[in-house]
Parts: C-alpha cells; structure tokens; sequence
C-alpha cells in the first residue's frame, strides 16, 4: 500500500526524493478520508517552499483540507492534470495522481519524516 | 482530519446496519451518523437516476393530541394549519417572538385532534421545550423520536421500490400528503415527502423494526440499482433542490421572509408566535434576503465564507460545494436585497482571496415531471 521508496508527513503528505527534486503527493489514507476529490489548488512552479508550512489545498464534496509541503525548496512543476480530473487523487495518490515536484534546498530533511512502516505504525494499521 | 469513536454520540436503530455496509461515520449533531457508503457522488447521482436509501431516523417526531390541538399547532407555526386536510403534510418552522427561527419542521394532520410534527435531530428537545412553554392551550405534547425510526426512499424508482412493500396505493398519495398502513409488514406512516429534490416516500415506523425493513428496502430496490446514501449525499442533493438547512440558511436570527420562505409566514391566519415581528419586519422592508449563486471560475464557496459586492462586505455563504447533478461549484448566500437578482457579479471570499460569482435563483435543479 505504502512505497518503502516514500517518506511520510503527520499530515498524510508523501515525498519521494529523487537526486536533489523531490516529487510530492497525498497519502492513499488521505484521499480516503477526504472522500471524492472535486478540487486542487496548488502553487505555481517557482514558488518557493517550507517544510511544514501550507502550499496549496485539496477540497471534496464535504470539505477542504490544506496541504503541507514535506520539503523546503522550490516547485518545478505541479501536475496540470489534476486540474481538470481531480478525481485521480482517489484513483491514484501515490502515482499519477502525485501534486508536484521541489528542487531540494534541504534534501537532509527527508530524515525528519517517517519511513512507510512509521507511516502505517502512526496510521494504527 | 479526525476519527471518533461511537462513544457519547446516540445512535439510530440501524448503526449497526451502516458499520456492517462500511459507511463512513461522522458527529452530526451528536449524533453518529453515516456520511457516506460508496462515496457521495456516487450516491448522489443513485438517487438522482435510479433510487437511494436513506437512515434519518435522528430526526425528531414530537406528536400533540387533544381537542386542542389544532389551537396549538396554529400558534406555535407561521403556516396555516386550518388548510390542512387529513393526511396532509405542510412544511413550517417553530418561531421565535423576534421572527427567527427555532427550526424549520413538518406538520402532518393524522386527524382533528392529532398533529405529528417532524423536526431536526439537533433541536427536538429544544423545539419541545418551546411547544410546551407555549402550551397555554392545554394540548398534550409527547416528545415521541424514540418511538420511531425514519427510512427517506428517494429517487425516479423510490416508488416503485417501496410498492412492492405495502399494499397502500403510492402512486395516489400526492406529494406532501401520506398514509398510515402496514410497510415491509410493520406499522408505519408513510408520507410522500423528501430532501433530496426528486419523488419518493419518507416512512416513520417503530424503532425496533428499523434494521429488518432496512434489509427489505435494499432487496426491494436491488432491480433498480438502489443504493444506501449518506447524509454527504442528502446534503449536496437538497443544495441542489435549494432547500434550506437548519443552522446554515435558518438560524435563530433569521427570519422567513429573510430565508425566502414567505409562503409559509400567513399573516391572516390569526395570532402565532412571531407574527407581530414578522409583520412589522414585512413592513418596513428586509435588509438581506437568501440568494443563490454560482461559481464562475475556478473555486468553491464553502459555509461561512464571505461575500463582496463591489468589493465590500455584503453577506455570507450558508451552504456551498460541487453540484454533482450540474456540474458546477453552487452555493446559497444572504445578500442585500439590491444585490439579489439573478445575475449579478459577487465575490465570495476564499482563502482571503475574492472569487468571482454570480447570483442564481433557487433551486438550481428541478426534476423534470
């Protein structure tokens, strides 16, 4: 369920860090919990990022949820699919689905998250 | 993001039925209520095109008998109730002396002397407490939502499903009218009322019987694509019919007239509760009325957000989210009344950012009959 390759936020964002670009997404637990998926705001590339801080949102049909970068640096591209079917965040958090992608300034902080066990462990799964 | 556990919420006859199906369960009011099954947009668009079924058995019956217990009913609701005939519904509210609503209910007359209301889960103790403060006319009031269970079948085949359960004839109960008999071989009332914007029945049966006419719904409806559909559901179907939500369209400091509810405020009736506020507010003209509107880029209007016309302060946002039905981000507002024609320009504030928006009529969606 879970990418062994993917670090986790408390937050139920994932990162995969890839060489110094950081590719950034929601959690399948996340999709779950927010039900059907109907709106993505995200930041544009060029924006400048922070660990921990909100770089966009995620609305369903009930609700609207923030979204907190995993990683600090800069968007180099955020996924323009998503615009016109968000629905794939239900489908497909963890591949297609993935929000957007961070030059690295800190690649050290990938430390600070948890590993996918962590991830479920804190999930109670 | 949180989970609960069931713990202190209270629960209707079928939670174990909606923890069995896998519904996802939410705090409604303190009550453990399932939000969705499948998934709302699913089931929305099941009791749109086919035929849902709902558990809204918090809901609240409170039933007044007695000869007079049409002086009552009269008193406490703006509606005319002298115009209801036996086995007729009316939608109608419980009023404040200042005009605002203590809730929004149903009155259905099962006889001269015996008036059963259906009121919000989240106010029955405080609706019964205000019937009973206003009960100078020695009428008997029963607090009775334990007694019964609720079951909202809805949908193009709601009255086909629930047929092949009673031999009370559907199909000649007109809508807001019901019928007492025997459904899926238990007592039941059976009203053809709803939430959701299309036809179908809503039956009050006894409580202990809840889970075993659930089953006989399912089954009954099975032909027909039926689905169970939580109260995500039920919400962006009634925002979609423009129906109003307690605590989100009407609230103790709104008024009918405000709400656009005007049909249900009759001023010649005699005396009721709030009638003289209503009359002077009628008067001198209201301020902000309910308005819909619609989305024109991209974004959603949620409840409580704010309103701008010409970049200043307006009104705010009761209900909004995605139209799965239209396929657009809708929403209900009050604005002010100069502002409140269909088609005019609003920004709704998101996320401190204005958001285009026009004003709509209500309702945005109407079955086609």
């Amino acid at each position: 369920m879970y990418p062994e390759n993917y670090r986790y936020t408390k937050e139920h964002e994932w990162v995969l860090a890839e060489g110094d670009t950081g590719t950034v997404g929601i959690t399948f637990h996340a999709q779950k919990e927010l039900g059907d998926i109907v709106y993505v705001d995200l930041p544009k590339p060029g924006t400048a990022v922070e660990q921990g801080k909100t770089i966009g949102s995620v609305e369903s049909v009930k609700a609207v949820s923030d979204i907190y970068s995993p990683v600090s640096g800069e968007v180099v591209e955020s996924n323009e699919e998503l615009a016109t079917a968000p629905e794939k965040l239900n489908e497909d958090p963890h591949g297609v689905a993935w929000l957007i992608k961070i030059r690295l300034s800190a690649p050290g902080e990938i430390n600070n998250l948890m590993t996918a066990a962590d991830y479920q462990a804190y999930l109670g799964e | 993001m949180s989970e609960h556990a069931a713990g202190s919420l209270k629960q209707t006859p079928l939670n174990a039925t909606h923890r069995k199906l896998g519904a996802r369960m939410v705090d409604f009011g303190g009550w453990d209520m399932p939000v969705q099954y499948s998934g709302i947009i699913e089931e929305h668009h099941a009791v749109r095109r086919a035929v849902g079924l709902f558990d809204v058995s918090h809901m609240g019956e409170i039933e007044i008998r007695g000869p007079q217990a049409f002086a009552l009913v009269n008193f406490v609701t703006p509606n005319d109730v002298g115009k209801l005939k036996l086995g007729q519904a009316q939608y109608s509210a419980l009023l404040y002396e200042h005009g605002g609503f203590v809730d929004d209910i149903l009155v259905h007359k099962v006889a001269d002397d015996h008036y059963f209301l259906c009121v919000n889960a989240s106010n029955q103790e405080k609706d019964y407490a205000h019937i009973v403060e206003h009960n100078k006319f020695d009428a008997q009031v029963e607090f009775a939502s334990e007694k019964y269970a609720l079951l909202a079948i809805q949908g193009p085949r709601a009255l086909e499903t629930a047929q092949k359960l009673t031999a009370v004839p559907l199909a000649q109960i007109r809508y807001y009218h019901f019928a007492d008999g025997e459904f899926a071989g238990v007592p039941a009332r059976i009203a053809r009322t709803g939430y959701t914007g299309e036809i179908g029945v809503e039956t009050y049966l006894p409580a202990a019987d809840a889970a075993a006419v659930w089953e006989k719904v399912m089954a009954a409806g099975e032909e027909f694509g039926i689905k169970p559909a939580g109260l995500g559901a039920r919400n962006t179907l009634r925002l979609e019919a423009g129906m109003a939500l307690y605590g989100h369209e009407i609230t103790a400091t709104i008024s009918p007239l405000e709400a656009g509810l005007g049909r249900i405020v009759k001023f010649d009736k005699g005396d009721f509760a709030g009638r003289a506020a209503l009359l002077a507010q009628q008067e001198k003209g209201i301020a902000r009325i309910l308005t819909g509107f619609e989305m024109t880029t991209r974004g959603i209007g949620r409840d409580g957000y704010e309103v701008f016309v010409h970049g200043q302060p307006a009104g705010w946002v009761t209900s909004g989210g995605p139209a799965p039905t239209l396929h657009k981000n809708i929403g209900m507002c009050y604005v002010p009344v100069e502002n409140s024609q269909p088609g005019r320009e609003i920004q709704i504030m998101i996320r401190n950012q204005p958001v285009e928006a026009v004003t709509r009529p209500i309702p945005f969606y109407k079955r086609a009959s």
